[in-house]
């Protein structure tokens, strides 16, 4: 864990000096094909850099609350929701931090949940209210344990750099080439015809650069959350010792078709799972993918469990919600025959 | 390498200057020795303290965790006596189990001061007879629909998942605390600083499922 927590560190502070030289060079680039020359494009790197370490800066001590922002959650108390906060609460002395996280609410019916802040004295858990409502009170406790392990090992903080710093990259990028094709700035005035050539030269590089700066980016993003949700899932099962209570959880998130309409690609990778739905749920991740294949993640904790895909819809009190879903190929057809496998 | 300036100092062969070098030689190995010997020294300083240190943070932890679980304690102490009150207009025949949880409640209370053994029995058997008070609970349907009960049954479900968790906590710290006492090297400054091991707070078999009291 220790470990976790350091390189998590490392990797924050590599991720925002990468962005940092990222847009200066993108900076740079733009400036030269914009302006003109190599005056122009130091001094729009000197812009740009400037910019960018302002811009992490802020990511880093506020992007948690950017972050919240944008997925519409808003911060719930002990009385508005008790049994959430209690979870919760509970998770936090089960990890051993000196104090909970803020709890927030996303009022939509569809079911995820995330963490961010950066680090666990600054951290929120924010969870939807089709969650709250559909999930028992052991499936909520797997989601917030999988999201307290997030919050122990520092996850948050490089996952909300990442959300911050890879949105702002996009957006720069988007920006440069909408500008690029509508504004039409390949003809500077009182450029010769050697100016004109070197200018769409650096032209191409700047395009370049500025589709290929959220392309790293995005991969950096799509990478990094895969291995973290395996690791999450681990650990949130040391805090709980109940491997199958998430299991359920994440069996009824695979079998909710609704997507989340506060996510988007920049905060996709912070959920506890994909809460875009736009495809298939897979067998093995793509490299577009932010989250691993849900089933293989609720086979993995069937394991830990030693129990079957039956104990998955066995004595739960909301049993319909995920048998009725059916999208499970785990789940075989409920039959009497297969006796409930004994925990271990 | 021929014999000529290197970086502004005239080199001398080393054949014409072999008595020298003898005697400046013996006195470079003593320096040497010296400073490898501060190094060393050095060095297990460095060591031994944050041996020292990482010691006492994990005793500290150990300490936080125990905290922890008392708080949790407490909490479920002060609570009893609501749910006795809310519950007991209800429950007219249901004396005796009542008069268990408050007795239970005032004999854990006492076992507050006799350490962790005597504090965990006791502690044991307050869950139990909330165990069957909630069981009791159930045959009552107007007391599944009184809001200020299941409120109440919620605030004592989280305590007693949060005295489990905190007893976790404070075992593992406890074990990781105890095997830094006992193995090697950190054992001997535990015993240099007088370092002893904590006990653990003992769950009886099977406690480890907490009573299912939601009613959801």
């Amino acid at each position: 864990m220790y470990e976790q927590i350091r390189s998590n560190r490392r990797a924050s502070w590599l991720l925002m000096g990468f962005v940092v030289v990222l847009l200066s060079a993108l900076g740079f680039a733009i400036g030269a094909a914009v302006i003109g020359g190599p005056r122009g494009g130091l001094g729009l790197l000197g812009v740009f850099g400037i910019a960018a370490i302002g811009w992490s800066l802020i990511g880093y001590y506020s992007g948690d609350k950017m972050v919240l922002a944008v997925s519409g959650a808003h911060r719930v108390t002990h009385e508005d929701e008790p049994q959430l906060f209690n979870v919760v609460e509970e998770m936090t002395i089960a990890a051993g931090l000196p104090n909970a996280p803020a709890v927030y609410v996303i009022e939509e019916p569809a079911l995820n949940a995330f963490a961010t802040g950066r680090d666990p004295q600054h951290a929120s858990v924010a969870v939807t209210r089709g969650l709250m409502q559909r999930l028992d009170r052991e499936e909520i406790q797997g989601v917030v344990a999988h999201e307290m392990s997030h919050v122990r090992n520092y996850d948050i903080r490089f996952a909300m750099l990442v959300g911050i710093l890879v949105g702002m990259i996009a957006l720069v990028a988007d920006f440069f080439l909408r500008f690029s094709f509508f504004g039409g700035f390949g003809r500077r005035r009182g450029g010769g015809n050697s100016n004109d050539q070197a200018g769409a030269i650096l032209m191409v590089v700047a395009l370049v650069l500025a589709i290929l700066a959220p392309l790293a980016a995005y991969s950096v993003q799509f990478a990094i959350s895969r291995r973290r949700e395996y690791l999450a899932d681990a650990s949130g099962v040391e805090l709980t010792r109940n491997p199958l209570g998430l299991a359920r959880a994440l069996n009824d998130i695979a079998g909710d078709p609704q997507p989340l309409r506060h996510a988007n690609r920049a905060t996709a990778h912070l959920y506890i799972a994909n809460p875009l739905k736009n495809k298939k749920d897979k067998e093995v991740a793509g490299v577009f993918d932010t989250h691993p294949p849900i089933q293989k993640r609720i086979a993995i904790l069937l394991e830990m469990a030693h129990v079957g895909p039956e104990a998955l819809v066995a004595g739960r009190r909301t049993a319909s919600v995920a048998a009725a879903a059916g999208t499970t190929p785990h789940d075989p057809p409920p039959s009497p025959a297969v006796p409930p496998a004994p925990r271990a | 390498m021929r014999a000529g300036t290197i970086a502004g100092h005239v080199w001398i062969p080393p054949w014409r200057t072999l008595g020298a070098q003898k005697r400046s030689q013996r006195k470079e190995c003593l320096v040497i020795a010296v400073i490898i010997i501060i190094v060393i020294l050095v060095l297990l300083g460095i060591i031994f303290a944050g041996m020292y240190n990482s010691l006492v943070s994990r005793r500290n932890q150990v300490d936080n965790a125990w905290s922890q679980i008392d708080v949790q304690l407490k909490r479920r102490h002060d609570l009893i006596p609501n749910l006795v009150e809310a519950v007991k207009d209800y429950m007219s025949y249901e004396q005796e189990t009542l008069t268990k949880v408050t007795a239970a409640r005032a004999a854990a209370i006492n076992a507050g001061s006799q350490g962790p053994q005597a504090q965990a029995q006791a502690e044991n058997m307050l869950t139990e007879s909330l165990k069957s008070l909630f069981a009791v609970v159930e045959n009552y349907p107007d007391l599944k629909a009184n809001q200020n009960v299941l409120s109440l049954q919620e605030e004592l479900t989280a305590t007693e998942n949060k005295i489990s968790f905190a007893r976790q906590f404070y075992n593992d710290s406890v074990l990781t605390f105890n095997n830094k006492i006992q193995m090697f090297p950190s054992n001997l400054i535990a015993g240099m600083f007088n370092f002893t091991t904590r006990q653990f707070f003992e769950a009886p078999e099977g406690d480890r499922e907490v009573p299912k009291v939601d009613l959801r």
